[in-house]
């Protein structure tokens, strides 16, 4: 079922910042059974990560929350005024530059054009990108490019964020550090954040919770609580615990690997 | 800039070494060309008022061409069902040969200015439709799950986003079409050969004169024109688009 609208006045009150599958199935029209059964959900200050398979599933489980495809089954909880959500590719507008592709959800909001560009400047500062806001896309690193989308999102300031495997396509170093920098955004700005991805200790070290999905159809296998408190400092991932934890997400993944 | 020094090399080595000088009539040495085409006061002041003719007819086409053009675009790339509807019938005006309608036209339009600008719509039509529809539908499917999930309007879609991943596409349809319009205004001229004189008429002119040195003055014009649309054309479009599209930048 879908809320419907709640008026973003004070999202600390409201229900704005959870999400909830129900029994989730999606069955294509081609026969294939993407999903079985999905029930989870994640409260105001969680940060939930899904790992799973190559095609297990992860992104249709995001587009059925965002809305953009309707599940087969079940239903979600989620209030979807000022959603986030940011895809595996950045998908800018080349023909927009960083400010113009930064304003453009809140243009589409249809707020004025004074707010949202101190909307944007604010967010473009958050997320480092100061000083490019006159460059197009073609111009920009694929990091660069994650930062600018991501900063595209935070303009709505959302209570509910999704991420579609943001920083798959970047190097390890760029993606390590646009790790602790969302982690940081999660603190500062406190949405409820659920996010997909490949990489374990991505996953490990920005969640509250981590969920292992299994491919075909996807369904959740495996829940590991991340006992450690924010905000973390990169030489968490140095930290013994720390790889501990990541072997035993991995070896349950291992698990289901097909 | 080479390839022109070869050419008039290669078109003064014809004149004065392959032809004798009873058949050099056939080919008129450069230098005559200019001095009888471009440079006698009546030739040029013909010539100017035949281009500026063409030009006129040519523009007048392109500019009615591109509205509709644009509008038989943005309705196909409402809904499939127009595009299948539609699409076809632009196929079969592009497949007609234009000899096989100036007939039509002077029986329907007679041979003014404005059977020249018919000629000139249906010539120059296709590629602004194909182009603009082609990049209407170019926006990929990521970029439309933006607008769809902050409930963007039909309209808000197309402008802010079908229309500016377009505009790449209609500038090479554009450039395309412009030229083919400065064609149909010669042909058209040619055909009808009546009225206010463009460089079609002037052509068949001098043909039938059997004035050398005015006829290819002519033919230099009409590519001229030809080639002065097609690089204002890439201007314009390196303008607008060039500093985001990947592919149009950093070329002249
Ligand atoms: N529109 C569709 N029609 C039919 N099958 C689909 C459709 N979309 C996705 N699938 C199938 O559903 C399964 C899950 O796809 P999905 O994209 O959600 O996987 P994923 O976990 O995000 O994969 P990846 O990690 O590679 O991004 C795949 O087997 C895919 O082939
Ligand atoms: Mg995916």
């Amino acid at each position: 079922m879908y809320r419907g609208k709640s008026l973003p006045t004070d999202p600390v009150e409201t229900h704005s910042g959870s999400l909830a599958f129900e029994a989730i199935g999606m069955t294509f029209p081609d026969g294939t059974e993407a999903l079985r059964e999905i029930s989870f959900s994640l409260g105001k200050s969680e940060f939930v990560t899904v790992v799973g398979p190559s095609g297990c599933g992860k992104s249709t489980l995001l587009r059925i929350a965002s809305g953009l495809l309707e599940p087969t089954a079940g239903s979600v909880d989620i209030d979807r005024e000022r959603l986030g959500y940011v895809f595996q590719d950045a998908t800018l507008l080349p023909w927009r530059t960083v400010q113009g592709n930064v304003e453009l959800f809140a243009e589409l909001h249809g707020i004025p054009p004074d707010e949202r560009r101190l909307l944007a400047r604010e967010t473009i500062d958050l997320v480092g990108l100061q000083g490019f806001e006159g460059h197009y896309p073609k111009s920009l690193s694929g990091g660069m490019r994650m930062r600018c989308s991501l900063a595209r999102s935070l303009t709505l300031k959302p209570p509910v964020f999704l991420f579609d495997e943001p920083f798959g396509a970047v190097d390890e170093i760029t993606r390590e550090h646009l790790n602790d920098e969302t982690q940081q955004l999660f603190q500062q700005e406190g949405f409820a954040g659920l996010f997909i991805t490949h990489s374990i200790s991505e996953a490990v070290f920005m969640s509250t919770r981590v969920l292992v999905m299994s491919a075909r159809p996807g369904l959740i296998v495996a829940e590991f609580e991340v006992p450690f408190d924010y905000p973390r400092p990169p030489e968490l991932r140095f930290d013994p615990a720390f790889a501990e934890l990541c072997g035993q997400v991995s070896h349950e993944l291992r698990g289901y690997h097909s | 800039m080479v390839v022109l020094v070869v050419l008039v090399g290669g078109w003064y080595y014809v004149t004065y070494g392959v032809l004798t000088e009873t058949r050099r009539f056939l080919l008129r040495p450069v230098h005559k060309v200019i001095e009888v085409g471009f440079l006698d006061g009546g030739n040029r002041t013909d010539a100017l008022e035949a281009l500026w003719s063409s030009t006129r007819v040519a523009f007048i086409g392109l500019v009615i061409a591109i509205c509709i053009g644009f509008s038989l675009a943005i309705l196909m790339s409402q809904a499939k069902f127009f595009e299948r509807a539609i699409f076809p019938y632009v196929v079969v005006v592009q497949a007609m040969p234009i000899l096989a309608i100036v007939p039509l036209i002077v029986f329907w339009f007679g041979t003014g200015q404005q059977a020249r600008v018919i000629v000139c719509v249906i010539i120059s039509l296709f590629p602004l439709v194909a182009n603009t529809l082609h990049g209407l539908q170019s926006a990929e499917q990521g970029m439309h799950d933006l607008f769809t999930l902050h409930h963007a309007s039909r309209s808000v879609r197309l402008r802010k986003l079908m229309f500016p991943a377009a505009l790449p596409f209609i500038f090479t349809g554009l450039r395309i079409s412009a030229g083919l319009s400065v064609i149909g205004a010669i042909v058209g001229d040619f055909f009808f050969a009546r009225g206010d004189i463009g460089i079609g008429q002037l052509l068949r002119r001098h043909a039938n004169q059997l004035n050398g040195e005015e006829l290819l003055a002519a033919v230099i014009l009409s590519s001229g024109l030809g080639v002065t649309v097609f690089l204002v054309f890439g201007v314009i479009r390196d303008r607008a688009v060039g500093r985001w599209h990947e592919a149009t930048s950093g070329r002249s």
